[in-house]
């Protein structure tokens, strides 16, 4: 059961590289509403991302966006960062290690036609361990949200 | 079978021999993670052709009879940012002994992070801008920094990938810089942590 467990977590994180994101699920919503959506995911031990606030500008901040167009508006919130202590810097970095979430909220507009309406989206990070990292990434996202009658 | 009893001198004898063996072993200093290859293990490294920040064009050949210290890096790797003290320092301790670090960027946007980059630390070496090119010919970088040792044949003594020890940089080029021109009559020494460094035979 555990073997099992662990060969699709490897096969999932073979996908990304390191950072496991899983397809996310149907979103059903109103015109008009705000819905929340939240995104987990998970990084490969070991492993960390900056956070969207890195103090060094050279950094690459994880960055969550949508294109929601006509649909309405999305606003993305981050959770808080762990303070990871690095050599290279005096200060200890916001990095998210782990499984965290990004919360997405979507605004629907109050003129929303009914049905499903795929929204891409884009997920950028760059993964690091303690002694090397890895290229930056983006990766192509799209959720699915699923307009009902008011 | 026939087993020979040991005596209990030849025993201390033993004990004494392994540990100063350890001793002797211990106090050459060389870091586990030394990797200098053996001359005829070395391959040629690939040449490369590109820009440096000021838009001259290097070729990696055209420091043949040089040491050169290859490092892959990024503005955006943090292992990268410890790595480039030492390495200034190793351009200033040994640049008039044959030696040349080369940065290669692998930045995305190019001269925009880097250049300032290279202005705000200080970085008294050669920093070119690489391309997708140059890593495949070195294997496809996919982690940084990756350093490649490369002896004054121009072939590839050693590669790390990943933060490694300054200590090791150190034993390297000193031991490429200790052998003689064209070529040396060596030997091979097994280090602590198995690993086989190579060291001038006088």
């Amino acid at each position: 059961m555990l073997c099992a467990f662990l060969a699709a977590s490897s096969l999932s994180f073979a996908q990304t590289s390191v950072l496991f994101i899983p397809k996310p699920d149907p979103v059903p919503a109103k015109a008009g509403v705000t819905v929340e959506i939240k995104l987990p995911l998970q990084l490969r031990q070991g492993y960390h991302v900056n956070s969207d606030k890195p103090p060094d500008p050279y950094l690459i901040p994880l960055r969550l966006t949508w294109d929601a167009g006509a649909l309405g508006s999305a606003e993305v919130l981050y959770p808080k960062p762990d303070l990871h202590k690095v050599e290279f810097s005096a200060a200890p970095l916001p990095v998210y290690s782990g499984k965290f979430e990004l919360t997405t909220r979507l605004k629907i507009a109050p003129n929303a036609q009914p049905g499903l309406v795929n929204v891409p989206g884009k997920l950028r990070y760059q993964a690091c361990d303690d002694r090397m990292c890895l290229p930056p990434r983006t990766v192509d996202l799209t959720l699915p949200v699923s307009i009902s009658r008011q | 079978m026939q087993v020979r009893k040991l005596s209990l001198p030849s025993i201390r004898r033993w004990i004494l021999f392994t540990a100063a063996l350890t001793v002797i072993i211990s106090c050459t200093g060389v870091p586990d993670d030394v990797h200098v290859k053996n001359e005829r293990q070395r391959k040629v490294s690939p040449d490369f052709s590109l820009k440096d920040s000021t838009g001259a064009t290097v070729k990696l050949s055209d420091y043949k009879g040089k040491v050169v210290l290859l490092n892959f890096w990024a503005t955006w790797c943090g292992p990268c940012k410890i790595e480039i003290p030492w390495f200034m320092d190793f351009q200033k301790t040994y640049k008039d002994r044959d030696f040349a670090v080369l940065g290669v960027s692998m930045d995305e946007d190019g001269w925009d992070s880097v250049k300032p980059y290279v202005e705000e630390h200080k970085m008294n070496y050669r920093v070119l801008l690489g391309n997708d090119q140059v890593s495949q010919l070195f294997g496809s970088i996919d982690s940084l920094p990756t350093t490649f040792v490369i002896d004054r044949e121009g072939r590839i003594a050693s590669m790390h990938m990943g933060l490694v020890a300054k200590k090791t940089y150190e034993h390297e080029i000193e031991q490429l810089l200790g052998a003689p021109k064209g070529g040396s009559q060596s030997g091979a020494l097994r280090v602590p942590g198995g690993e086989l460094a190579f060291l001038r035979a006088n």
